[in-house]
């Protein structure tokens, strides 16, 4: 096989061999139907339940509010509408921020059109929400607070224990989107006062397409998949059972070896971030550097543009992610780097590399050797360069 | 996503660097949108493009797509780089995807700036060329770290 260095572990995991064995058996051997009275099937519906124990340890809550879902974006479109039609009654207003998930900004904007008033926080140079800026938007008829737990682009993890007490001393919702955070740093719903929160399994070594909702017991939110009885009534449909399996799989592996993990990850990913910035001249690190998740880097290298960057690493058998317009299908940058004030083309010229648990150091050695010739390479060929070498 | 020909050209691109003392230089696209081209020119007496390089800051197209047009316009006479279209770097790329036609626009505008920049310094007018409209550094601010 071809060298591959996957550094791309935020777009998605490699599902782990040990989850994959606990699923398989849910597809051939034990595919009955949760719902089913007899025995066969109904015993699959007690392997969910187990998986939700699972789940809801490694939250600090109760298997009762853990609803599985298609995946984080279901999770966030689910919370984002059912709250703001279950709580239309006491209020219109939103309160979210600039850099959240496309799944939580365009649910935003659907519930713009449908009436809602949405406020889209600012954040600051290194992608932090401000607690003063976010009192400063709450207002009497505010009934839902969404932040994310962590940036999926630039890594930087919110004060959602403070956004949390805010939220709860003014009895408004809180929900965040933890799917970057959920397997990489502990969270506990009760202590960050999180009344919803949203995750998903490919993020952590899981399965694709199975993802759940945490809504704490007493918060009133409408079914979003009208149909059968299944998650309480909430979220119809039969159970992806393999998936569900997976998932908790994933999570109870996610939750015993998180310590020694990201301990390693964050070794490696400061050893990538001093690499780069000290070896490679006008490049700038993105997202706060210290309070950001184990496994995230996320540079800008100025002068040069971040798909052709991509394709140079692919070649090179290295796998990582743009902010560059050409990259998100838009003529946009990235809307996270750009609320973090970057100007367009030094957005353009991003790079994520998110590490995985399978990351050596020889990987980074590699990596950075590669970045150093192709940055050095792609400024070469670039007008911008050549005028900025010109002018000094 | 990209044909054979276009990663040929990605990855090898002709003709990158600088010509000193051009006939003529262009430079369209800008930095908002991600894609900037540069087109130097030598064009002799006889009105034939002796030589030509570029620059571009711009996605795995952009960079094809100048470096195919530079192939095209090489050794041509200013007549015949005039009809070197947008539509005929597609071609001889095998094509591109939708998002990326724009490439092939601004590389087609990249050689009509670049001899426009030399028509103005010889005095001359070339049939068929309008004065381009591009400017790369309208929109932003350069900054430094």
């Amino acid at each position: 096989m071809e060298k591959l260095i996957y550094l791309d572990n935020a777009a998605t995991t490699k599902t782990a061999p040990e989850v994959l064995e606990a699923m398989l058996p849910y597809f051939t051997e034990n595919y009955g139907n949760p719902s089913s009275v007899y025995g066969f099937a109904s015993k699959n519906k007690n392997m969910v339940n187990c998986q939700r124990e699972i789940i809801a340890d490694a939250l600090g809550a109760k298997p009762e509010e853990i609803y599985f879902t298609a995946g984080g974006s279901e999770a966030d479109n689910w919370a984002l509408k059912a709250a703001a039609e279950a709580y239309e009654g006491k209020g219109n207003h939103i309160i979210t921020t600039k850099i959240e998930h496309h799944a939580i900004l365009h649910t935003g904007e659907y519930l713009e059109k449908r009436g809602f008033k949405v406020t889209y926080l600012d954040v600051d140079e290194d992608g932090m929400v401000s607690l003063e800026e976010l009192k400063k938007a709450i207002r009497p008829e505010t009934i839902l607070i969404s932040v994310m737990y962590a940036n999926n682009e630039i890594g930087t993890i919110e004060p959602v224990k403070e956004i949390g007490e805010i939220a709860h001393e003014r009895g408004i919702l809180f929900h965040t989107d933890a799917v970057q955070a959920f397997g990489q740093v502990p969270i506990h719903v009760d202590e960050c006062h999180i009344d919803m929160l949203s995750a998903s399994g490919h993020k952590l070594n899981g399965p694709k397409g199975i993802g759940f909702l945490y809504i704490r017991k007493g918060v009133k939110i409408r079914s979003f998949i009208h149909g059968g009885a299944q998650e309480r009534k909430r979220r119809a449909g039969t159970e992806n059972v393999p998936g569900i399996i997976g998932l908790g799989a994933a999570v109870s592996r996610a939750v015993r070896t998180m310590e020694e993990r990201t301990a390693k990850e964050k070794e490696l990913r400061d050893y990538l971030i001093d690499r780069v910035l000290e070896e490679i001249p006008y490049c700038r690190l993105n997202g706060h550097r210290t309070k950001r998740l184990p496994n995230n880097a996320n540079f800008s290298f100025q002068f040069i543009e971040g798909e052709s960057l991509l394709i140079r690493l692919d070649m090179k058998g290295i796998c990582g992610s743009s902010g560059s317009a050409c990259t998100s299908g838009s003529l946009d940058p990235s809307h996270v780097l750009l609320a973090i004030g970057l100007p367009h083309e030094t957005a353009h010229g991003s790079l994520r590399l998110t590490l995985g648990e399978d990351t050596v150091k020889e990987d980074i050695d590699y990596v950075v050797e590669a970045l150093k010739e192709i940055v050095a390479g792609l400024r070469e060929m670039s007008p911008l360069y050549e005028d900025f070498i010109k002018k000094n | 996503m990209y044909s054979e020909k276009v990663m040929d050209h990605f990855e090898h691109p002709r003709n990158v660097g600088e010509i000193e003392n051009a006939s003529g230089v262009g430079t369209v696209g800008n930095a908002k949108c991600g894609d900037i081209m540069r087109i130097y020119l030598d064009i002799d007496e006889n009105q034939i493009i002796r030589d030509v390089k570029f620059k571009t800051f711009g996605c795995g197209a952009a960079v094809a797509t100048s470096s195919m047009a530079t192939e095209l316009v090489k050794g041509k006479t200013i007549k015949e780089a005039m009809q070197v279209t947008n539509k005929a770097v597609m071609e001889a790329l095998d094509g591109l995807p939708p998002v990326k036609v724009h490439c092939s626009l601004l590389a087609e505008e990249a050689i009509h700036a670049a001899l426009w920049d030399y028509a103005e310094k010889h005095d001359i007018k070339i049939e068929g060329l309008k004065k381009p409209k591009s400017d790369i550094h309208e929109d932003e601010e350069e900054e430094e770290y």
